[in-house]
């Protein structure tokens, strides 16, 4: 051993003298705390120390011993109900969740010391997701008990939920992955007779084969057609009766006419049959149809992730004693106990102390985010260090998490302009296609009436309206939750054309460009007021604020009560302390309660200053530095080499607008606008011909943010209802905007790549099959080819989003080739 | 060549069989998961801890 030894079996550096030691396999190890030392016993005693040979990452370090009285709940039905399920020979099934499973070797230990427990039937651990599944004898042991003999191996088990969505995605490729392969198989057999038909045809072969291939292709087409192709005919007559015809209507018009032709002609015995055509464009649809399908699911999971990594129970603090409660249990106010490592189950405050946590499952930001007692937690965080206590605040459908989950359900839900517009479009090329079929079926009908019926299918199968009706809204979809992942979360499918097509980015300063983590710089008293005293006043009044600039005041120190509370955007907030009345913000705002009209004639010194009052006079002054934030320069210099010009727009005084611009080199700056004043000043842009977006904090600036094309809200992780804003960057600061940016041009640019291809395969394509060039199988091959590779293009857009950064134009060059 | 009368049907029983198993991996589940089963392999389950 070196001098500072390592914990056998987390892997921790052990301080002080080895207290704790064990023999293994015939050597000494030793551990930091008597929880390793237990556990790293019990897998000895169970001959299981195969484990610490074959583990590739260290476990995590043993928590608190806890007692099988805490997995006892779980025996509850009501608990039970969300999770297990029974089976038909009398067995039940939970899903669970580990916490702490970090490689195969834990698996294996996991799965190894379950079987050896009476009453397991079987149980699979899947380390990659942690997910498992325990099925177990009801009549020999309770789940409760299982759960615990899980627990005292040092990972904690969670019940695991499947959302909805999740099932239903599952329900939905377990319908199509059959299609498919009836679909393939099929299709590959009828080819294979279509090839012996032509060769014998040139051949001259017996008759008799000849008949019964073609019998045989029949046979084999017959379910491709009605089982693999029905979609198509659904969705078809879906479209006739809801008077919006699709694309489903000219394929499967193609596929119901190449089948009931070629079936006649089998059974006339002369005559062309199409079977290899209806086939091979029934498969290859389906290959199309299934990319979409899967390239959609992908989109869905993340939300899906999101709302799996929840656990359903959690440890509440009651009379400062931990017991184990299901979160629909939890209610406002009470405390709960997050041990490190886990999932953070509500929203809520950090009680004491300070916690690091990983937002990145909102925010993408991997990076650990510092908290402090009464900085708010959001749920699906995770805690890092330490046990954290949280003060509940919201719990369930309330909770960030979810409302995420709802604002994207809702942006899906909506369908984009462009979207929208493909659709009516679509509606006229199937429309034309069919008068079209119809029209050259005519004109062939005088010219060689034995080769009309061949043109009138090259017709219906050669166009393709799949880049219309196929991939792009499969763009949109893919495109947002690609975004979604980087912590840009959009509210609206539409913002992202607009977002793609801003030409100028109105920035408000507080809060989105600066921060004002210095907190309070210098205090200044009016009239003999008590320092100590305003600070207090003030910081009650602040606590009750949204405004970036409150987060500068630290948390009150007493309990009064603000009652009466109202803030006004842009101003400041009036609220009632032991029976005074108090404003506190800008010097006009606060000195409008004493009936004193003022103007804002503050010295212009690049600090900002908040003022406090009561109805009779100025009481104090605080002046708060202000910073800029750190990712501002760079973002700014990547969204202004990207072409997008960037301007400010503040209500603050002209100082600190001054200093923050400069320091951004930001030359189009205004200040000591009003929120009319701002939106006055987008209006002006807009009547310039501009495309202007505006980037403020989301809460304070609603009405400029409704005002303007696309609207933007930064850096507010805890109140999304609130936002007015098309676009939520969920991470702290603008670092995800260039990205944003990027990301939507590229969008709109793989929408427009396909509708071009669209336009120009049709105007090649449709009239080769009028003019009889064309056969149904050639026909159908292009057809196919073109679908899928618009559907490629599309789903291209999955791939995770690059950061842009202003220190590498090579970057946006390649961004820009795409 | 009327070797061909048995032989194409005969094929076509081998493809009957195919699709149903297949049909029967798809109800079981088998394609939900794509991925963790890839790693399953690398897991030894056979060892018998020592006496």
């Amino acid at each position: 051993m070196t001098d500072t030894p390592n914990c056998f079996h987390c892997g921790t550096a052990i301080r002080g003298p080895a207290t704790h030691q064990l023999q293994i396999d015939g050597a000494t190890v030793t551990l930091c705390s008597d929880a390793c030392q237990e556990i790293a016993a019990r897998i000895r005693d169970k001959g299981l120390t195969e484990f610490y040979r074959f583990r590739t990452a260290a476990n995590a370090p043993a928590g608190a011993a806890t007692g099988p009285e805490r997995w006892a709940s779980y025996d509850r039905e009501a608990l039970q109900r969300e999770f297990v399920s029974s089976r038909s020979d009398g067995s039940r099934e939970a899903q669970l969740l580990l916490q702490g499973v970090r490689c195969a070797a834990c698996s294996w230990l996991i799965e190894r010391a379950m079987a050896a427990v009476p009453g397991v039937y079987e149980i699979a651990v899947d380390p990659l997701t942690t997910r498992t599944r325990l099925r177990w004898d009801p009549q020999l042991t309770r789940l409760g008990e299982l759960l615990a003999c899980i627990a005292v191996l040092g990972y904690d088990p969670y019940p695991y939920t499947e959302d909805e969505a999740g099932r239903a995605a599952i329900l939905e490729r377990r319908a199509a992955l059959p299609r498919l392969i009836v679909a393939g198989l099929g299709m590959s057999e009828v080819m294979g007779f279509a090839v012996a038909l032509y060769a014998g045809a040139l051949h001259d072969a017996d008759p008799a084969i000849h008949e019964f291939l073609r019998l045989i292709s029949l046979l084999v087409a017959t379910p491709v057609v009605f089982y693999a192709g029905a979609p198509f005919f659904r969705g078809a007559v879906r479209g006739l009766r809801r008077g919006r015809p699709g694309m489903d209507v000219p394929v499967g018009l193609a596929i119901a006419a190449a089948y009931i032709a070629s079936a006649w002609n089998t059974f006339k015995g002369s005559g062309p049959i199409y079977f290899d055509s209806a086939v091979m464009f029934v498969f290859f649809l389906s290959c199309a149809r299934f990319l979409e399908m899967a390239g959609r699911h992908r989109a869905l999971s993340l939300t899906g992730a999101l709302a799996r990594h929840l656990p359903r129970v959690a440890t509440r603090l009651r009379d400062g004693r931990p017991e184990i409660v299901g979160i629909v249990e939890l209610e406002p106010g009470d405390l709960v106990l997050v041990a490190p490592g886990q999932a953070v189950p509500v929203d809520g405050r950090l009680e004491c102390g300070s916690a690091r946590v990983d937002e990145s499952l909102l925010t993408g930001e991997s990076r650990p985010v510092r908290k402090t007692a009464g900085d708010p937690v959001i749920a699906g965080s995770i805690n890092l260090f330490g046990a954290a206590t949280i003060c509940v605040e919201r719990v369930g459908t309330s909770t960030v998490l979810a409302q995420i989950g709802r604002l994207i359900a809702v942006a899906r839900e909506e369908r984009p302009r462009l979207v929208e517009l493909t659709d009516r479009v679509a509606v006229w090329f199937v429309t034309g296609v069919l008068v079209l079929a119809v029209a050259s079926g005519a004109a062939w009908w005088w010219i060689d009436a034995s080769r009309a019926f061949e043109v009138v299918l090259a017709v219906l199968v050669v166009t393709c309206p799949c880049a219309l009706a196929l991939a792009t809204p499969a763009a949109f979809t893919v495109g947002m939750s690609a975004l979604a992942r980087q912590g840009v979360l959009l509210r609206r499918a539409g913002a992202l054309e607009t977002l793609s097509r801003v030409t100028d980015l109105v920035f408000d300063k507080t809060g989105t460009l600066t921060e004002h983590s210095a907190g309070i710089q210098h205090i200044e008293t009016f009239a003999g007021h008590d320092p100590e005293r305003m600070l207090e006043l003030a910081a009650l009044l602040e606590s009750r604020s949204e405004h970036p600039l409150a987060r500068a005041f630290p948390p009150p120190g007493t309990t009064l009560a603000v009652t009466e509370v109202a803030a006004i955007a842009g101003q400041g907030l009036e609220g009632c302390v032991s029976g005074e009345r108090l404003r506190i913000g800008t010097r006009a705002f606060v000195l409008g309660l004493a009936d004193i009209n003022a103007s804002d004639d503050s010295p212009e010194s690049a600090a900002q200053s908040v003022y406090l009052g009561n109805g009779s006079q100025l009481m104090a002054r605080f002046e708060i530095t202000e910073r800029v934030r750190v990712e501002a320069p760079a973002a700014l210099a990547a969204l202004r080499s990207a072409g997008i010009a960037v301007a400010i727009a503040s209500g603050d005084q002209p100082g600190p607008v001054r200093a923050a611009a400069q320091c951004l080199g930001v030359e189009a700056w205004h200040a000591r606008l009003a929120p009319a004043g701002k939106l006055e000043f987008v209006r002006r842009m807009q009547r310039g011909g501009h495309i202007v977006g505006m980037v403020g904090d989301g809460i304070n600036d609603s009405p400029v943010l409704a005002g303007a094309d696309v609207s933007v809200a930064v850096g507010t992780g805890t109140s999304l209802a609130q936002h007015a804003a098309d676009c939520i960057l969920m991470g702290p600061g603008l670092g995800a905007l260039p990205t944003a940016v990027a990301h939507a041009r590229r969008t709109m640019r793989i929408v427009r790549q396909n509708l071009w291809w669209a336009v120009a395969y049709n105007v090649i394509a449709v009239p080769l099959a009028i003019s009889g060039l064309l056969a149904p199988w050639l026909a159908a091959l292009g057809m196919s080819a073109s679908s899928l590779l618009v559907t490629f293009n599309a789903l291209r857009l999955g791939r995770a989003p690059q950061p842009v950064q202003a220190t590498a134009p090579e970057h946006a060059l390649s961004e820009a080739r795409l | 060549m009327s070797i061909i009368f048995i032989l194409i049907p005969l094929g076509l029983v081998l493809l009957l069989a195919a699709v149903a198993a297949f049909f029967w991996a798809v109800r079981s589940g088998q394609f939900d998961d794509l991925e963790t089963p890839a790693w399953r392999i690398l897991l030894d389950d056979d060892r018998k801890p020592p006496p």
